[in-house]
């Protein structure tokens, strides 16, 4: 036993270094394209009369890049991280993860091509053709083996709760993707859900709530559990409250698709179900939030001089801001007026730029010390990158609810005639302030990025320089 | 006894946090329920306009003022019926009908561009909705909708009842250039479309998918074999300009709705 023990693991850690660089990457590339996608609506003559990059196909890009390669790459870049880490173990299968990432990126690239092309299914976040999707499927369920596999292969008694919110997010994606894919189709280009109006709305906000609950919280909730107790040196505040907040958040996130679908012609019980469940989703989601606050009670000092360290603490923060702006937002008063304007936009950016990106880059920054080795070529950066993200986050989040509410007031409002006071468009011309300011906000967001990209690039490079002087004592 | 061994949970807990297998299905489970509970109903219940073969759409009653139950056929159109036998005899207000093939290419042409992206086609039951838009939407008028388009966002006006509220060449002017005819519009120009004919290969193949859908297929006795056999005709020369004017046009006016009477129950 002594003798195991002290045989260090072999790690499969290349290919987590590829999907850590391709996360990097593509977060510049996606916040690049939101960023013109959202000049396209400040001043449409950007449209540039390219059918191409016309915002009905540059939006579908914007939001596939972020979610499935930006998002994609750093869940699969953490995942196989953490499940080596705390399970004291190797992969199940190097092979099947190298699969998986060459997969994943031929995915996107087909995204990259088909998107701009007009090549959609009309529903937001499944826009992918068909034989896209087949893909997915099996990429997907290939991560999804190897990773409840190399759970099984662990060394350590216990599965570590990242673990539980991947598994989780790995079941849940499945059934989504699965069955918000069911499509009947016409040639290679063109196909139609089997399902129509009623059904067929529940489905995509199933799915479309649920990449939001399982992919980009729960997946992100995993990175959190590990990353902030490893980057503050402190466990995890309270285990009893990570076993609350990931049942609850399990069992109760699900239901809240149908929020998305008040006051439609969709039977009025669906609606209301989602608002009662959303609101009750605060009490697991803000005890989550304030576990990876409170981990850091006793060493909220290194919040000074660790910059890493604040990019995960303000998405804790974000993380808490956006599930309490979701509730609201469910509650059926709110929603009528906030569905269909910019606040959901809004929304949704609170969670993607604050909380989900933050923790994103933490985790990265993290992680290419780890893997390479080394320190960050530049602190200094780091804690540039963050300041510009925050700003640029809270630009963007707070043009969108200024607009988002503005434009839900003047829709609604009646003059001392009873006549509607606005005509449409001079709601959309009273926009246009805070579509340029959203623009602005974005764009600072996207300069982090590459200063992130830049700092990673000159990580690398000065750690292959050290190894390369080491190379021939390493091997001996 | 080592830290291990401690449960600082519960037995259960603990034992499941050992076993993979046994985390694996609960968590599978757990994810399950919320979906099937809001999703399996709505293929039973009335009001959610499934055809379930009957006629009866799931024992669905609308009500006029008096009480009556308004019949279905009134609501969705029945060629058998109906004065109005064939597609091409349809009247506004006959009832929900799918579309012909000239707007199945306009959806086509729709979904391509995204214009789901930033126009609903659902209106709420509010009353600067119905001032601004119509009569709110139902769940029938959305039934041959294979990939609905309600949206989620307004960048710009609801569609939903947007049929035959511009002219042909309004709609001409407005999509090829949107600023010519409202300044303030931010909707990108789609010149383009005039210069694409519709295909009509794919037009003719989607009028077949949509007959072999699970749910809610198009009845055979209105995608009849002539009128799909027909269909290249009546697309013969089209532009994807015509198709989506076509498209919008139809959009809304299918339903004779009556003052007063609640369509939601």
């Amino acid at each position: 036993m002594e003798a195991t023990n002290a045989t260090p693991v072999k790690y499969d850690m290349d290919v987590v270094r590829w999907f850590t660089i391709a996360a990097v990457v593509f977060g510049v590339i996606g916040t690049l394209v939101g960023v013109y996608a959202a000049l396209e609506l400040a001043f449409p003559f950007l449209n540039f009369d390219i059918p191409e990059i016309t915002f009905g196909r540059l939006r579908p890009l914007h939001t596939n890049a972020v979610i499935f390669a930006f998002g994609g790459n750093v869940l699969f870049a953490t995942g196989y991280y953490i499940v080596q880490r705390t399970g004291n173990c190797s992969l199940w299968s190097n092979k099947l993860a190298w699969f998986h990432f060459w997969g994943w990126q031929a995915i996107i690239v087909s995204a990259v091509i088909t998107l701009p092309l007009g090549l959609s299914q009309g529903k937001e976040y499944a826009e992918l053709p068909w034989w896209v999707d087949i893909a997915i499927a099996v990429v997907w369920l290939s991560y999804g083996l190897n990773y409840i596999m190399s759970i099984t292969k662990r060394k350590t008694t216990h599965i570590y709760v990242s673990s539980w919110f991947t598994m989780g997010m790995i079941c849940m994606i499945t059934y989504l993707h699965v069955v918000n894919s069911l499509a009947i189709p016409v040639d290679w280009a063109t196909s139609y859900s089997i399902f129509s109006g009623v059904q067929d709305a529940m489905v995509q906000w199933w799915w479309g709530h649920n990449a939001v609950g399982f992919y980009l919280t729960g997946g992100f909730l995993g990175i959190m559990y590990y990353f902030i107790p490893k980057q503050s040196g402190r466990p995890i505040f309270s285990y009893r409250l990570s076993v609350l907040h990931f049942w609850t958040l399990t069992f109760g996130y699900v239901w809240l698709g149908s929020h998305h679908l008040q006051y439609t012609a969709l039977p009025d019980w669906t609606g209301s179900l989602g608002a009662a469940v959303s609101l009750a989703m605060i009490i697991p989601s803000w005890g989550g939030a304030m576990n990876g606050m409170m981990t850091l009670s006793g060493a909220w000092d290194k919040l000074r001089t660790d910059y890493i360290l604040r990019f995960l603490v303000t998405a804790m923060a974000f993380y808490a801001m956006s599930t309490f702006d979701g509730p609201v937002m469910a509650i059926k008063t709110v929603n009528a007026l906030s569905h269909y304007t910019d606040w959901t936009v809004g929304h949704v950016h609170a969670g993607a730029l604050g909380w989900m990106s933050m923790i994103s880059f933490g985790a990265l920054y993290h992680m290419t010390k780890k893997l390479w080795n080394t320190e960050m070529y530049s602190d200094s950066l780091v804690n540039v990158h963050f300041w510009i993200a925050l700003i640029g986050a809270v630009t963007y989040i707070t043009a969108m609810w200024v607009s988002g509410i503005m434009q839900g007031l003047m829709w609604r409002d009646y003059d001392e005639y009873g006549t509607l006071t606005y005509t449409f468009v001079e709601s959309v011309s009273a926009m246009h302030p805070y579509y340029v300011m959203r623009a602005v906000g974005g764009a600072l967001f996207n300069l982090g990025t590459w200063i992130m990209l830049f700092n990673v690039v000159m990580t690398v490079r000065q750690a292959n320089a050290v190894r390369g002087v080491n190379a021939v004592a390493a091997k001996a | 006894m080592s830290d291990h061994d401690h449960i600082y949970s519960t037995k259960f807990q603990d034992k499941i946090e050992r076993n993979t297998l046994l985390m694996f299905v609960l968590t599978a489970l757990a994810v399950s329920v919320g979906g099937i509970v809001e999703i399996v109903p709505l293929f039973y219940l009335p009001n959610t306009a499934m055809n379930g073969g009957d006629g009866t759409y799931n024992n669905t009653q609308h009500k006029d003022l008096q009480g009556n139950a308004i019949p279905m056929d009134k609501i969705i159109w029945n060629p058998t019926t109906s004065a109005h036998k064939t597609l091409a005899d349809w009247q506004p207000g006959d009832g929900v009908r799918p579309y012909t093939a000239l707007e199945t290419a306009g959806r086509e042409v729709f979904i391509r561009e995204g214009c789901f992206l930033c126009h609903s086609q659902m209106i709420r039951p509010f009353r600067d909705e119905k001032d601004r838009y119509g009569h709110y939407s139902i769940a029938e008028e959305s039934m041959f909708d294979h990939t609905y388009q309600w949206g989620s966002k307004r960048t710009g006006p609801d569609l939903a009842r947007v049929g035959g509220k511009y002219s042909n060449e309004w709609h001409r002017k407005h999509l090829k250039y949107p600023r010519d005819v409202v300044p303030e519009s931010v909707m990108p120009n789609f010149f383009f479309l005039e210069k694409r004919p519709v295909n009509v290969e794919r037009t003719v193949k989607t009028l077949k998918v949509m007959t072999q859908m699970p749910f809610n297929p198009v009845p055979k006795n209105i995608y009849t074999d002539e009128y799909i056999a027909g269909a290249a005709q009546e697309l013969e020369g089209k532009t994807d300009m015509d198709a989506v004017i076509a498209l919008l046009q139809s959009l809304g006016n299918h339903v004779k709705f009556e003052e007063g009477v609640n369509y939601r129950d």
